[in-house]
């Protein structure tokens, strides 16, 4: 059960010291929990974590898909892995692996790669990840989640400490928003319904969720009722509470920091076009790559606003039949 | 019982192997022939005493892991597994048909005794890793053997688990290089020349050794002197034949995945039927 906070604002915990927190006060019970890493101790935050357990705590060097094998080969035997690498390396360069040594193989791996999509920043387009939900949504038997704020994210690490899979978690290093009270817990697999509303109904995900709730008061001042959704889950989609909403809203539109191409636009198309097509429109990165830049910078250059919300939720609702 | 006898009764253990993986390929007419036939020798050695384990608890956590990751090498596997009693040998028919447990690349899930699930060059060197990792980690002294083909060296992965391996000291790693000298393409050192297989592993701070992949007496000694060595991983690169004891296959061009006649394999397995019958009798001499 969750409760949604009455104002959204930005959470004063950075999100890895979230991740970093949880997972050494999980450890203290969990002898099997293993963390590895590859040369970004420091930017995961997971300092504390490597000097309270050393000897569950492995660095692998710049070694991407050497890590994600390790972590396969350590869950064959009993261990909890989690590894991490920035978003991109956590994903694309590791296809593969993740596909055959981890999925396939049917072994109990969690992936978390940081820096989603425009929250890359400076570190420009060769860190960006637009593609990294996209890559791995055809591997079948994954679970992809992008936690929207720290009460998601400290929920879901406790449960992936105990559920058997392959996961992925896609996850903000920084402030996130803060939109759920504390305790709040999460059911994977099933999107929020953060507002109600009739005319529309919004997915979002990460700091998009953010910019959905924005666009829905700003919609609201023009008589426009919408729902906004925090679809934390890609994969498997929630497609009950998708048809549900195409249902009693009819009219879609989704909010992501990721390329339109493969990732929540077309999860969501997908539900649509096979159950109760409604019109469906999509705000994300349309097909580029990534650049440098501060987030308000990149947020505007690749159109992830609040203002292209209410519009591409103006245009949906005009195409109902 | 002297090393030469003992050589003698694991060769005896690898001609065995050898006929029921060639019957095991007869009916599909096709196969990974070249790279099966190189590995016999070893896969005699280790599933005759120095890879722990038994057959009637494939999951026992005690036992020593054997990570194929050739995994395109998974019937001279299978027919070992069958002959050391993981399973019986009516299941060997079920290699490559649809809904069998038997597919043509390892899968753990799937076959009793396979400990790792492989098939894409470069990652069980990795995979082998966490298993000796966590072994290590849940203090048990087991073994992870590794099985890599030369070609499959080329893989960058490959470089990335051993500089691992040696820099965490995992000393219970045991890795071969199935160094046939042949991969899909042509001869390797003409589709992508590994150089000194030896001497790179050494350089990459492993326990390293060179040895004849065809005399299991060799191989035995090796694993020997490999487990002696607590502190560094060891490599033993197999100096071996592509397609060794299947007359069709061995040395010849394409031999990694090939296509065969019925009277091909049958005169294969009549020479394999008499190379065991020969072993056998040197065995028996050396014993009375």
């Amino acid at each position: 059960m969750f409760k949604v906070l009455e104002w959204f604002e930005k959470s004063p915990l950075l999100m890895r010291d979230v991740y970093c927190n949880t997972l050494v006060e999980l450890a203290q019970d969990n002898e099997d929990i293993v963390v590895l890493d590859a040369d970004l101790v420091s930017s995961s935050g997971m300092k504390p974590f490597f000097a309270k357990y050393p000897e569950r705590a492995i660095q692998c060097g710049i070694a991407e898909a050497n890590m994600i094998g390790i972590a396969a080969g350590l869950s064959a035997m009993g261990k909890v892995p989690f590894a991490h690498s920035f978003g991109s390396f956590a994903t694309r360069r590791v296809c593969d692996q993740i596909m055959i040594s981890a999925a396939y193989a049917k072994q109990n791996v969690r992936i978390v790669g940081s820096d989603p999509g425009i929250t890359a920043a400076y570190n420009g387009g060769t860190h960006m990840p637009f593609e990294d939900m996209g890559v791995l949504r055809s591997i079948p038997e994954i679970t992809l989640i992008e936690p929207a704020d720290p009460v998601v994210l400290a929920d879901i690490i406790k449960q992936l400490a105990v559920l058997r899979g392959v996961f992925y978690i896609r996850m903000a290093r920084k402030n996130a928003a803060a939109i759920y009270e504390d305790g709040s817990t999460f059911e994977i697999g099933h999107g929020n319904v953060l507002l109600p509303g009739d005319d529309v109904t919004i997915v979002a995900s990460g700091i998009m969720v953010v910019e959905a709730l924005k666009a829905a008061a700003i919609l609201r001042t023009e008589d426009i009722s919408a729902r906004v959704i925090d679809m934390f889950t890609w994969k498997p989609i929630d497609a009950g509470l998708i048809e549900g909403c195409a249902r009693s809203t009819g009219a879609f539109v989704t909010a992501e920091n990721h390329n339109i191409v493969g990732g929540l636009g077309s999860a969501v198309a997908e539900v649509l076009s096979t159950t109760f097509p409604v019109p469906l429109e999509m705000v994300g990165v349309n097909d580029r790559f990534g650049q440098v830049g501060t987030e308000d910078f990149l947020r505007e250059e690749y159109g992830l606003t609040a203002e292209n919300i209410v519009a591409a939720a103006k245009r949906a609702i005009a195409r109902k039949v | 019982m002297g090393i030469g006898q003992e050589a003698k009764e694991l060769q005896v253990v690898a001609d065995g192997i050898r006929l029921v993986t060639l019957r095991t390929f007869a009916n599909l007419g096709f196969g990974h022939i070249g790279g099966a036939m190189s590995v016999i020798e070893t896969l005699a050695v280790l599933y005759s005493g120095e890879l722990r384990c038994d057959p009637q608890k494939p999951g026992w956590d005690g036992r020593d892991r054997l990570v194929m990751s050739k995994g395109h090498a998974g019937p001279a596997l299978y027919a070992t597994l069958s002959l050391r009693g993981f399973f019986s040998k009516d299941l060997l028919s079920e290699l490559n048909q649809g809904g069998g447990r038997l597919p043509s690349h390892c899968d753990m899930h799937k076959t009793p005794g396979i400990d790792m699930t492989t098939g894409s060059l470069g990652q069980g060197i990795s995979t082998a890793i966490g298993l000796a990792l966590g072994a290590r980690m849940n203090g048990l002294g087991n073994y992870t053997f590794l099985i890599l083909g030369d070609g499959e060296c080329d893989e960058g992965q490959v470089w990335e688990g051993a500089m691992f391996a040696a820099h965490y000291k995992l000393g219970s790693l045991i890795a071969f290089v199935d160094w046939n000298k042949q991969q899909l393409d042509g001869f390797t050192r003409e589709v992508m020349n590994l150089g000194d297989i030896e001497a790179k592993f050494s350089a990459f701070g492993w326990h390293a050794a060179v040895v004849n992949g065809h005399d299991p007496g060799a191989i035995k000694a090796a694993i020997i002197d490999a487990k002696l060595e607590t502190e560094k991983p060891s490599v033993i690169v197999l100096d071996t034949i592509k397609g060794y004891g299947c007359d069709f296959a061995e040395g010849v061009d394409g031999n990694h995945h090939m296509t065969f006649t019925a009277e091909q394999i049958d005169n294969a397995i009549a020479l394999a039927s008499q190379r065991l019958e020969a072993s056998r009798e040197a065995a028996s001499v050396g014993e009375g």
